[in-house]
């Protein structure tokens, strides 16, 4: 028989609860994370929004010089970027997460795959420096006299697509937010397909119905929750990006009819004009401009992350 | 429906499913070729041994490799330690418990929080009580970044481990602390090394955070507590400049960076298909 010694088993003992709390204190230091991230931007803002109070977010207004500030452009470009890119990228998105789990040959699977990862993995400001010099550009001369001749006389509609074509401004921050969000919306789609069961794929073939339609009237509808939380997922990330969009956006403080004009967004105001700030009420208004992406965002994400687990719960209950 | 018409529509939406595959495909193929083909003719040697040059004058990425390298491994030092124990504790304490829910939640929202947000933070909770911008700043900034990225995968690999192992161990009279050091972390190595270099892959592109932590530097320092500079920033102010070198430039950092990070996410999958098949065409 073993004989314990009484001292090694108290050691072990401490280190036991020594880990232990360390794990706790690490675990508890993510909640203070996002608990001081929110706090810290409140106490930030609160000069602009005491001294400005509702009308922040109700005007467009935005002069320096004047100390005069209101969130309505960049509050307007984020949400028509953000939907533009949507508009784009959720229908392709579906798509390449089709052709991955229904269409593709086992062969080719492995490969597009790990290109839709890596298009994923490559850093935003990239994105934005290809949009400036590349899709810009090409926007400028292709895409956009195209669209002020043909859709901007017509009325309604029109007025959407009317001025000249700068290249650079909403409709092209939306276009490369599109090409940005597109691995992460084909990526969570594809894995969301993929929880479908076989059977059930199986038996619309058995009744004859052709690949589409077992697309449309099987996997699709058995995957709505978590399409609608990766399309969420998405759309968090094209709200609060950043870099991509600074480049092309325009930096300009106004609302224009039309998306080909300049415009500005949360995360790029922030990112032009925050070194360059000066006087309390300046900064303050832009750290109160953070205030509001991160409860845009964050209201999406957890919306997002509540579906993800909806269908986490279910796909573990039928397993 | 008559069955042509049905095997029309098949067809076209088999079709549209295509060109979206090969539009997702050209995007990254087009990325990649403006990156090799304008990165490759700013780049030479003066590129890995100068400092960032002024307008016009010559110059290299020398001290924004060098305060990249630093901030991004400073990031990881500080950040993967507090994501692997909160991986741990979620995997081996906490498990179903009501916080450790919370604190799952939490961390899939901080996991897709904007950088930008995180850089605000880092200003009001680092900077300002510092009274100036500093490297450390920075590398506090990207380590926020780091941490749900290790949690997760550490959680998630923690949790493949064989029940088997742990019981052994267990039986054995091992505390659960030893279990952990001595069974779980070597048998689920490579999976959270996988972790690491995922984290490393994301951090070391993120521009937002820095820009108003660590800011740039025009020269060469190794001061944690002063401003550094660093690729992205770089990347940042020399493509929208109007000076022909300083563009150069930004496309030789850009090349440099994106492939950097893009040959780290390879390896990390590699690494995560070659020990765990069953999980290596996920994430």
């Amino acid at each position: 028989m073993a004989i314990i010694d009484p001292r090694h088993a108290a050691r072990q003992l401490i280190f036991e609860r020594v880990f232990r709390s360390a794990t706790l204190a690490a675990a508890i230091l993510v909640l203070l994370i996002l608990g001081g991230v929110a706090a810290s931007l409140l106490r930030g803002a609160w000069p602009a929004l005491s001294h400005f109070g509702i009308k922040f977010v109700t005007r467009e207004v935005w002069n320096p010089v004047t100390d005069e500030f209101g969130a309505l452009a960049p509050i307007y470009g984020t949400l028509v970027t953000s939907l533009i890119a949507m508009v784009l990228a959720v229908p392709t998105g579906f798509g390449i997460a089709l052709f991955l789990t229904e269409l593709c040959p086992p062969w080719l699977k492995r490969p597009i795959g790990v290109s839709v990862e890596l298009l994923a993995a490559v850093p935003s400001i990239i994105f934005g420096i290809w949009g400036l010099f590349v899709l810009a550009p090409v926007v400028q001369r292709h895409l956009q006299p195209w669209l002020i001749s043909h859709i901007g006389p017509l009325p309604g509609i029109g007025r959407l697509f009317q001025g000249p074509p700068f290249g650079i401004g909403i409709l092209t921050a939306g276009l490369v937010l599109a090409i940005m969000v597109l691995p992460f919306i084909a990526a969570t789609m594809r894995d969301v397909f993929d929880t479908v069961p076989p059977m059930l794929k199986e038996s619309g073939y058995g009744l004859g119905a052709t690949t589409w339609e077992v697309i449309w009237h099987v996997v699709v509808p058995h995957s709505r929750v978590g399409m609608v939380g990766g399309i969420m997922l998405g759309l968090g990330r094209a709200l609060g990006e950043t870099m991509a969009v600074t480049f092309v956006i325009g930096n300009a403080h106004r609302i224009s009819a039309s998306i080909l004009a300049p415009g500005t967004t949360i995360s790029s105001a922030i990112a032009n004009e925050f070194t360059e700030a000066v006087g309390e009420l300046y900064t303050s208004s832009l750290i109160a401009l953070g205030l509001l992406l991160f409860i845009i965002t964050f209201t999406v994400i957890i919306a997002a992350q509540a579906m993800l687990r909806r269908l986490e719960r279910r796909a573990l209950s039928s397993a | 429906m008559n069955r042509p018409l049905r095997k029309f529509m098949n067809g076209v939406f088999i079709a549209l499913s295509m060109i979206a595959t090969s539009l997702g495909l050209a995007c990254l193929g087009a990325i990649l070729w403006t990156l090799l083909s304008h990165g490759l003719t700013g780049m030479n040697l003066a590129t890995f041994t100068q400092m960032t040059p002024p307008p016009g004058g010559q110059g290299g990425l020398l001290n924004a490799i060098y305060g990249s390298t630093v901030m991004t491994l400073l990031g990881i030092a500080i950040g993967s330690p507090i994501g692997v124990l909160a991986g741990t504790y979620l995997a081996e304490y906490g498990r179903d418990s009501r916080l450790s829910v919370l604190v799952r939640f939490i961390n899939d929202v901080l996991l897709s929080a904007p950088s930008i947000i995180i850089g605000l933070f880092v200003y009001e909770v680092v900077v300002i009580r510092m009274g100036h911008f500093s490297a450390i700043a920075g590398a506090l900034g990207l380590a926020v970044l780091a941490i749900p990225v290790t949690l997760r995968t550490t959680e998630d690999m923690l949790n493949l481990v064989p029940v088997g192992m742990k019981d052994s161990s267990a039986a054995l009279g091992a505390y659960p602390w030893r279990t952990t050091l001595s069974v779980l972390y070597p048998a689920a190595r490579s999976g959270i090394v996988t972790g690491l270099l995922l984290a490393i892959a994301r951090i070391s592109g993120e521009t937002a955070p820095l820009l108003f932590t660590a800011l740039n530097n025009q020269f060469w320092s190794d001061n944690l507590n002063a401003p550094m500079a660093n690729l992205p920033v770089v990347i940042f102010q020399f493509a929208l400049s109007p000076y022909k070198n300083w563009q150069d430039l930004a496309w030789a950092g850009a090349l440099i960076s994106t492939f950097t990070i893009l040959l780290l996410s390879v390896t990390a999958r590699v690494l995560l298909a070659v020990t765990h098949p069953e999980r290596g065409s996920r994430q």
